[in-house]
């Protein structure tokens, strides 16, 4: 096989944006990313717990990939972050058991963290949990501590493994939807997509909650996936009190359960419920009384007090992808030569990416007989944002000498300077989503009450469109639907039509 | 730039702002900064198109921009130095009682250091989550305030079939606003089985147009993945609590919240001001004066005012005192409480001197008819043929009424009659 091997990755989530970073590294492949959302890592990446979990859950013999991916990416990410400048509090984690049936799970989950190979875990008695964290419920009576769990911001993750990517040489086509893929005698030969026909050799499948689909696209699959739901509820920054470690009650057959962690903003945040939805509810994440409602006695099972319901001040969703055959899908297909799938990424798909993406180019080396090189001048770094908020007053002072944008104060709840929001466009955000998610502007208190336009008036301006045409998410999503006088102007253009 | 001193510092040049500047300056306060995070000054006035400004302030009925402009138009013969554009981000105290804002506008980070303080910073609007609204998170939910920016600063329409969430009187002018322009107003939806707004305003807003008032209903959910495709209205009992089978479904591009104001404390919190859960701004006495010494607070931010004359009033009165702190200094005080009795739900100041007239603001609980206010105390009664939750109370006292205090307190109930 000579020349460049022309990869698709199907996704920009968490899995794709790994495996493109990894395939970045070397110089044999030519990447392309595709995204159908108009940004990166608004799938199942967006809305999660965010944990970087240890690795003691995943039954081994059962689950055998999830279980060793997830211990494998927890490394991993220990140096991912570092290199990448991402968010991450590596705090620990806790399950709390009540009794002596608890107790007994820890155990169990002890006993398959040694399996997994997890290192440092150790079962904790009442006092070492206070000390751990002295919000823990005063009813735990012992807990299983895992120090080497963290909790990252998953949508900056994903933002930050994309624009590596970039920066070395990976093509992201986003607004870019994967409708067909053409295979010719039993090879990949392209991918139809609503823009045009990309010719590739190999086609990695990453498309979190519509990898199914992608999978019979391509003439193969044979598992289907199942969205779950899970909700969440976040608090305002100053709400008390706060916990310092990820807390977790002692896990079901159906899930974790739901966690009472603090984000790397610094927000509480309590959830998530786990309801099966039907196949076809791929896109509802919407938020429901009882849902809210479960998450909310569950969480005060595991903390002394959760602090008052008015400090709550958002409430989202999102959708597990649960493939039927219950482990993640890695794998190649002899009928279709070059299409490997990275799907039913489920928890703990975050966790698990980087040593997916691994996987996925050992796979990719097996099936090309390839010993690829690393590229001379492949860069690892990658720096975020500076923020405004972040910085001591002497920062501030010199961040505003070099660039005089980052005095104009845009959001005041997160404090985010005009120079963020368009360094934000810069780096590729066009739609309010794109920069809020870059720069946390309307995700304070007032969740974008006072802030939502000042936005779109520095998107319209930047990318020169409308102000009306300033979308939350892309097309379908303008902030409205006109200018102001929009209605009478169709009108007049009706009655026109009608007398002439 | 870096470290400037002035007498006097004023955060937020809305109409509060506005007028404690004006009268600052007139009571001989010579060195006096206003420091306006947007580029303009006014506050909310400029986005407020609408008539129904001024009777009281200016004897005149003035439309946001006219109020504003004639605050402008006094403020230009004063040597008040304005920053507008710039955005007071931190207040802080030091021992020897010296203030220092730190503040960021365009191409400048400064400290501005002063003897007193006034934070007129006004309110934020209380967002779908604070009010427990469930469902997607579609674009085309905004707040009022949000939308009447767009609309009438910014020239943006933000829907076509609107729901108003709240009658109060923003929800009801918000709703007109959106019929003057052609939109369908499909409905104003208030949990309450009573109009939040004025009288008035129910008849020139809703009935002038034909727009529906759904009383004892609230909405529940949104439905729309991208756009806002319609909501959940659910009736509710006299517990506001939801009726099993009434729910319905009306279709609607935006949904438009009126569902409450927040005053915007958190530069004072952080500064270790006490705040009350009931007005939810500062604990003040009646110089209007924060728990922190040299800090007074005035207009939405103290208390959200329905009338801007009264947030101007208290923009004034709090001119005055930190003008009497600079000259001369406060006397020191031990004050009395101000508490809340029967169907008082807040009302400031908080505390009280005995020694100077003192007009107090607020709220009853739930609407009566022909009720008294009663302080009884000093055996002071005023009465009113109507006490709604949606209108603020205003009495003043005179300081020989109060001199007669002897209690360490002083309770007002609100009695039928
Ligand atoms: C409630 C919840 C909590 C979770 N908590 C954790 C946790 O704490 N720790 C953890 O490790 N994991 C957790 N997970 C799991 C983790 O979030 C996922 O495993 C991971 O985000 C999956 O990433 P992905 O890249 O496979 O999917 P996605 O992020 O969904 O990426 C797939 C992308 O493909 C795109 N796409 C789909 N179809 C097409 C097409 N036809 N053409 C082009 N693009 C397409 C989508 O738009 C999407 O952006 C949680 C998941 C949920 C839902
Ligand atoms: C839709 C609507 C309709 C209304 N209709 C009427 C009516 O018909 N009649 C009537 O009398 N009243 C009406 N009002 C009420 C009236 O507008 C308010 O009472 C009044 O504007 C409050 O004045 P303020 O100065 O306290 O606050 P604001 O007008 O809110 O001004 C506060 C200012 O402080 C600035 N600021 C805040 N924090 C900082 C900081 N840290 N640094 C720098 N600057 C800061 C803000 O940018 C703002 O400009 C209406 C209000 C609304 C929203």
């Amino acid at each position: 096989m000579g020349g460049l091997i022309r990869v698709a990755i199907i996704g920009a989530g968490v899995v794709g944006a790994s495996i493109s970073r990894v395939l970045s590294m070397f110089e044999d492949f030519e990447v392309h990313l595709i995204e159908k959302e108009a940004d990166v890592g608004w799938g199942v990446s967006k809305a999660n717990t965010g944990i970087i979990h240890a690795g003691y859950d995943d039954e081994p013999d059962l689950f055998p990939l999830r279980a060793k991916l997830c211990a494998e990416g927890n490394l991993i990410w220990h140096e991912w972050v570092k290199d990448l400048d991402i968010p991450i509090r590596w705090c620990g984690s806790l399950v709390l058991a009540f009794n002596s049936e608890g107790e007994k799970i820890l155990e169990e989950l002890l006993d398959r963290g040694i399996r997994n190979g997890v290192p440092s875990l150790e079962i904790i008695d009442r006092e070492k949990l206070k000390m751990l964290e002295p919000s823990s419920s005063k009813n735990a009576t012992a807990a299983l501590w895992a120090p080497t769990a963290g909790q990252i911001s998953p949508w900056d993750a994903v933002a930050a493994l994309v624009e590596n990517s970039i920066a070395n040489g990976v093509k992201l086509h986003l607004s870019t939807e994967v409708r067909g893929i053409k295979i010719v005698e039993g090879r990949i030969s392209g991918l139809e997509t609503n823009k045009s026909f990309l010719e590739v050799d190999c086609v990695i499948n990453a498309a979190g909650l519509y990898a199914d689909k992608i999978s019979e696209m391509a003439g193969v699959g044979g598992y289907y996936i199942k969205p779950k739901k899970g909700e969440y509820l976040i608090f305002d920054k100053d709400a008390e009190p706060k916990v310092s470690r990820i807390i977790f009650p002692t896990p079901t057959p159906i899930s974790k359960g739901v966690v009472v962690t603090t984000t790397t903003d610094g927000n509480l945040m309590i959830g998530p419920n786990a309801q099966d939805l039907p196949q076809n509810l791929r896109e509802d994440k919407s938020n429901t009384y009882d849902g809210l409602k479960f998450i909310w006695e569950s969480a005060s099972n595991l903390v002394n007090k959760l602090p008052p319901r008015n400090k709550v001040i958002r409430f989202f969703a999102g959708l597990r992808p649960e493939p039927s055959g219950g482990d993640f899908i890695i794998r190649d297909y002899d009928e279709v030569f070059g299409f490997i799938e990275a799907s039913g990424m489920r928890s703990p798909g975050l966790t698990s990416a980087p040593a997916v993406a691994q996987m996925i180019l050992d796979a990719l080396k097996a099936k090309f007989d390839l010993n690829p090189k690393l590229k001379a001048g492949w860069n690892r770094y990658r720096r975020r944002i500076k923020r405004f908020s972040e910085m001591t007053f002497e920062e501030r002072i010199k961040a505003v000498n070099e660039n005089p944008g980052y005095g104009r104060i845009i959001c005041v709840d997160e404090l985010v300077a005009e120079a963020e929001i368009v360094e934000a466009i810069r780096r590729g955000a066009t739609t309010i989503d794109g920069i809020k998610f870059r720069t946390r502007a309307c995700m304070g208190t007032c969740q974008g009450s006072s802030c939502t336009y000042k936005v779109a008036v520095i998107l319209a301006r930047e990318l020169n469109v409308p102000l009306w045409s300033v979308s939350l998410k892309g097309p379908g999503t303008e902030i409205g639907i006109g200018d102001v006088k929009a209605l009478f102007k169709e009108k007049n253009k009706l009655e026109g039509e009608n007398q002439g | 730039m870096m470290g400037e001193n002035y007498d006097l510092a004023i955060i937020g040049g809305g109409p509060s702002g506005l007028a404690s500047a004006i009268r600052a300056w007139k009571m001989g306060v010579e060195s006096i900064v206003l420091l306006e995070e947007s580029n303009f000054l006014g506050g909310v006035l400029p986005q407020c198109i609408h008539p129904g400004f001024g009777l009281h302030y200016f004897r005149e009925d003035l439309t946001g921009p006219e109020f504003a402009a004639k605050l402008l138009d006094q403020l230009k013969s004063t040597g008040v130095n304005v920053l507008s554009g710039s955005y007071a981000e931190h207040l802080e105290i030091k021992s020897s009682g010296e203030k220092e804002i730190s503040g960021y506008m365009y191409g400048r980070a400064f400290k501005v250091k002063c003897k007193a303080v006034i934070y007129a910073a006004g309110c934020r609007e209380r967002s779908r989550f604070e009010v427990n609204i469930l469902g997607d998170r579609p674009v085309g939910v905004y707040t009022a305030g949000e939308a009447q920016t767009l609309m009438d600063m910014y020239g943006v329409l933000p829907g076509s079939e609107i729901v108003v969430v709240g009658s109060g009187d923003v929800g009801l002018i918000m709703a007109r606003r959106f019929a003057l322009e052609g939109a369908d107003v499909k409905a104003v939806v208030e949990v309450m089985p009573y109009p939040g707004g004025l009288t008035r305003n129910i008849v020139q807003c809703l009935e002038d147009f034909h727009i529906p008032l759904y009383l004892s209903c609230m909405v529940t959910e949104i439905k729309g993945s991208g756009r806002v495709e319609g909501v959940k209205i659910v009736r509710v009992d006299e517990k506001l609590n939801p009726i099993n089978g009434s729910e319905n479904y009306l279709k609607c591009n935006a949904v438009i919240l009126a569902v409450g104001l927040k005053p915007r404390v958190e530069l004072l919190a952080k500064a270790g001001a006490l705040i009350d859960e009931a007005t939810g701004g500062p604990v003040v006495n009646d110089w209007l004066e924060t728990t922190i010494p040299g800090v007074f607070a005035a207009g939405n931010v103290l208390v959200i005012n329905d009338l801007v004359d009264y947030a101007a009033e208290q923009g004034e009165r709090a001119a005055e005192s930190a003008a009497k702190l600079i000259h001369e200094g406060l006397p020191a005080f031990k004050f009395k409480r101000v508490v809340l009795g029967r169907n008082v739900r807040l009302i400031v100041p908080h505390l009280i001197s005995c020694i100077q007239d003192v007009t107090f603001y607020g709220r009853v609980g739930k609407p009566e008819e022909n009720v008294q206010f009663r302080f009884e105390e000093i055996g002071r009664a005023f009465k009113l043929p109507i006490a709604r939750p949606s209108e603020m109370f205003r009495f003043k006292i005179s300081a020989d009424d109060l001199l007669r205090l002897r209690d360490e307190k002083i309770m007002v109930n609100v009695v039928k009659v």
